[in-house]
């Protein structure tokens, strides 16, 4: 049940996308088309699950006993890029078929605030690890909806007689506050 | 190019958030107020003083390969610098800014202008370039969180005029989003008159 409560929390009540504002340059960037956004959001599941395990396991067992705590933000982010540039190289000797479908989008990841945001949340919110695999596989599913949600939206978009000052980025946006609006509808489900 | 410019253009010409739509998260993050966008622009800048000046000091040492990951180390360091200090002088701001502040580490502006500027250039045009980036980046989230603070409870940097309750939509999350793509529009209307 307490499971049940964080995927829910984590993909609807409080998306990472519409609500915490996280991952929004690649929301922005990649949504032109539904299937580069199904495909970034896969390999966005495979790196934040992976990265909030490994991240998890250096604070727990290397920065916690050794008092050091305030090395968080920069371990972090050397252990993801790291961790981007080894899913790559493996992925590509492994299962070429998946490094075709993900590839483009892993280099990009790096720079996602979403996957170190993750990493740092669910130490802020005191989860154990199992509850931090489960909110990390959540946000990330989170993400891929709202990023599959949004690029369908704008695929239409490009149809429509769109004022010229607000074309691109501007009607994006407000679209993307109108889907948040409808996301607030979730709010006190949980 | 006048060394002036390498300051200005940052400001308004090339504005990371209004032009070249750059750190978008903690823009929409952070600015539920005028005061947090301020605190979290004026963190940003001195991130990216910093770190250009390392990152120009250190650019012919740095073998070219692992020039990315030494320059996200150097920028790590200063973001941590900014959480502690915060943490311990304005443990409000702090508070509220929350995890907007380890996450200036991926904010794109600061590596951007890392990679794009301070590793070609001497400290001082580093030190100018990082300057009117970080102030153009500090107005805009300023702009923002002043339309919001005004338009949502009414109140600009905490003084408020409005009793009662204002567009209540504006603070919360759908009206960040909405408030940035009109004021987004409005910029490019006025760029091409």
């Amino acid at each position: 049940m307490e499971y049940i409560i964080i995927i829910i929390s984590a993909i609807f009540v409080n998306n990472i996308v519409f609500a915490q504002f996280l991952g929004i340059c690649p929301f922005l960037g990649v949504s032109g088309k539904l299937s580069t956004s199904v495909g970034m959001g896969g390999a966005v599941i495979f790196v934040m699950t992976l990265a909030t395990i490994v991240t998890y396991l250096i604070y727990q067992f290397i920065l916690v006993p050794f008092g050091l705590g305030f090395l968080q933000t920069i371990s972090y982010i050397l252990v993801i890029a790291a961790l981007v540039q080894m899913v790559e190289i493996i992925l590509k000797k492994v299962s070429p078929a998946l490094y075709q479908a993900l590839g483009i989008f892993l280099p990009l990841i790096t720079t996602n605030c979403a996957v170190l945001g993750v990493a740092i949340l669910v130490i802020q919110k005191d989860f154990n690890l199992v509850q931090s695999v489960v909110y990390a596989v959540a946000t990330s599913v989170g993400f891929t909806l709202a990023l599959a949600i949004f690029a369908g939206i704008r695929e239409h978009l490009e149809l429509m007689g769109v004022p010229k000052g607000m074309r691109g980025v501007p009607i994006a946006l407000v679209v993307a506050g109108l889907l948040s609006l409808a996301f607030m509808g979730f709010a006190g489900l949980v | 190019m006048n060394r002036l410019e390498y300051f200005s253009r940052g400001l308004l010409r090339n504005n990371p958030v209004f032009v070249l739509l750059l750190g978008m998260c903690p823009t929409l993050g952070v600015t539920t107020s005028a005061i947090n966008g301020m605190g979290m622009g004026l963190a940003t800048t001195f991130v990216l003083v910093m770190s250009n000046v390392v990152i120009s000091l250190v650019k012919n040492v740095i073998p070219d390969k692992v020039r990315i990951p030494a320059f996200i180390v150097i920028i790590a360091s200063f973001v941590t610098v900014v959480d502690l200090v915060m943490a311990g002088f304005a443990p409000a701001l702090h508070e509220q800014l929350g995890i907007f502040i380890p996450l200036i580490v991926v904010n794109c502006i600061v590596l951007g202008r890392a990679e794009a500027f301070a590793s070609k250039n001497t400290v001082f045009s580093s030190i100018l370039d990082g300057l009117g980036m970080g102030l153009g980046f500090a107005f805009a989230l300023t702009l923002l969180g002043s339309i919001r603070e005004i338009l949502g409870s009414g109140a600009f940097f905490g003084m408020k005029f409005i009793q009662g309750d204002a567009i209540l939509l504006f603070v919360l999350a759908p009206g960040a989003f909405i408030a940035l793509g009109y004021l987004i529009a409005l910029i490019n209307k006025l760029r091409k008159v």
